[in-house]
């Protein structure tokens, strides 16, 4: 992280990205675009993840990471971009301290 | 994402340039726009502006085509000239709604880490902070020292800048003084009246703590642009 100068959060979910892959290796980032309802979190979240799961940042708050995690090794394997949709239940949206349940589609890509 | 693209994003970003990533949901590709940084028009620009002013990322249909637009504005920033009691209580609330908080006074008994305490305080006169300090349209200048020696050189530098918001403390008959001296230096009308004076909305506030909390709904208003 030396390049990171003061003018971007410590951590830095992109430069985390950027990190990863300058380290050699294999790196997807999901991206919230759309929301309904109370999602948990905003579109243009992001979540960068590496080849062996490691992960940085969110895009749900903990409800979807790990069906976004299997997708995003999947897409480093195939380099093929996918659009994602999941809907957040009650229960689910009830663990992560919402009333209500939310829809959310998440954009997965491969860092080229 | 190309691994190139990723690293001039974050090169803006560092820079402090408005940057939106496009991604055309269909095709994946992409691009970098800088909506404010071109007079060039079209549809896609359009809504990366729109999507900038809103600080806000969204998805819209760009010629029948979902089109992703990921925003990434500058942190707000608010500098406060005069390290005055009201700047005690405007710099908590500040940090609280989001801004990178610089307090300016010359006056080394005023602006002390005493009276700051883990606030980022500049002892430079105020023209000789702002000339070096940038004032970009995600910025916030306000005057408090009601001391038209500091006040006056932080209003005419903040004038030439892009700040979104500039206020200025002191009563209507103050401001009218301003006017008078800010004319006698070219400053046309248009541009004294982007100086927000008698400074804050008016709740009726009398402490510091409340004209501190009038000033930060004011540039609130004025950042989501409920006023002008």
């Amino acid at each position: 992280m030396t390049e990171t100068s003061t003018a971007l959060p410590e951590e830095d979910v992109l430069q985390q990205a950027l990190n990863w892959k300058q380290d050699g290796k294999d790196v997807a980032l999901a991206t919230v675009v759309s929301t309904w309802g109370s999602a948990p979190r905003p579109a243009g979240s992001q979540l960068a993840i590496d080849e062996t799961g490691n992960m940085s940042g969110s895009v749900s708050g903990g409800c979807v990471e790990s069906a976004v995690i299997q997708e995003a090794l999947d897409i480093m394997q195939s380099g093929e971009s996918k659009l994602l949709e999941f809907g957040v239940s009650n229960d689910e949206a009830w663990e992560v301290g919402l009333a209500c349940g939310g829809k959310i589609k998440v954009y997965v890509e491969k860092l080229n | 994402m190309q691994t190139e693209l990723l690293k001039d994003l974050q090169d803006a970003r560092r820079n402090k340039r408005q940057v939106v990533v496009a991604t055309y949901l269909n095709s994946g590709e992409q691009s970098l726009l800088f909506p404010f940084e071109t007079k060039e028009k079209s549809d896609l620009l359009e809504a990366a502006r729109t999507a900038l002013i809103g600080d806000k990322s969204s998805q819209t249909e760009i010629e029948g085509e979902p089109v992703f637009f990921n925003i990434f504005n500058p942190e707000l920033r608010l500098f406060i000239v005069g390290a005055v009691h009201i700047a005690q209580n405007l710099v908590p609330m500040a940090v609280a709604a989001g801004y990178e908080v610089t307090v300016i006074d010359p006056r080394r008994s005023f602006g002390s880490e005493f009276r700051f305490p883990g606030v980022t305080l500049d002892n430079r006169w105020p023209d000789e902070f702002l000339a070096d300090a940038d004032a970009d349209r995600r910025t916030a200048i306000v005057t408090l020292t009601h001391d038209a020696k500091l006040d006056d050189p932080a209003l005419q530098h903040a004038l030439r800048s892009e700040a979104f918001y500039i206020g200025a403390l002191g009563s209507t008959r103050t401001r009218e003084k301003r006017h008078q001296r800010l004319t006698r230096e070219g400053f046309t009308e248009d541009d004294f009246k982007r100086i927000h004076g008698p400074i804050g909305l008016d709740i009726g506030a009398k402490s510091p703590a409340e004209i501190a909390i009038s000033i930060i709904a004011e540039i609130t208003a004025v950042l989501r642009k409920k006023l002008s």
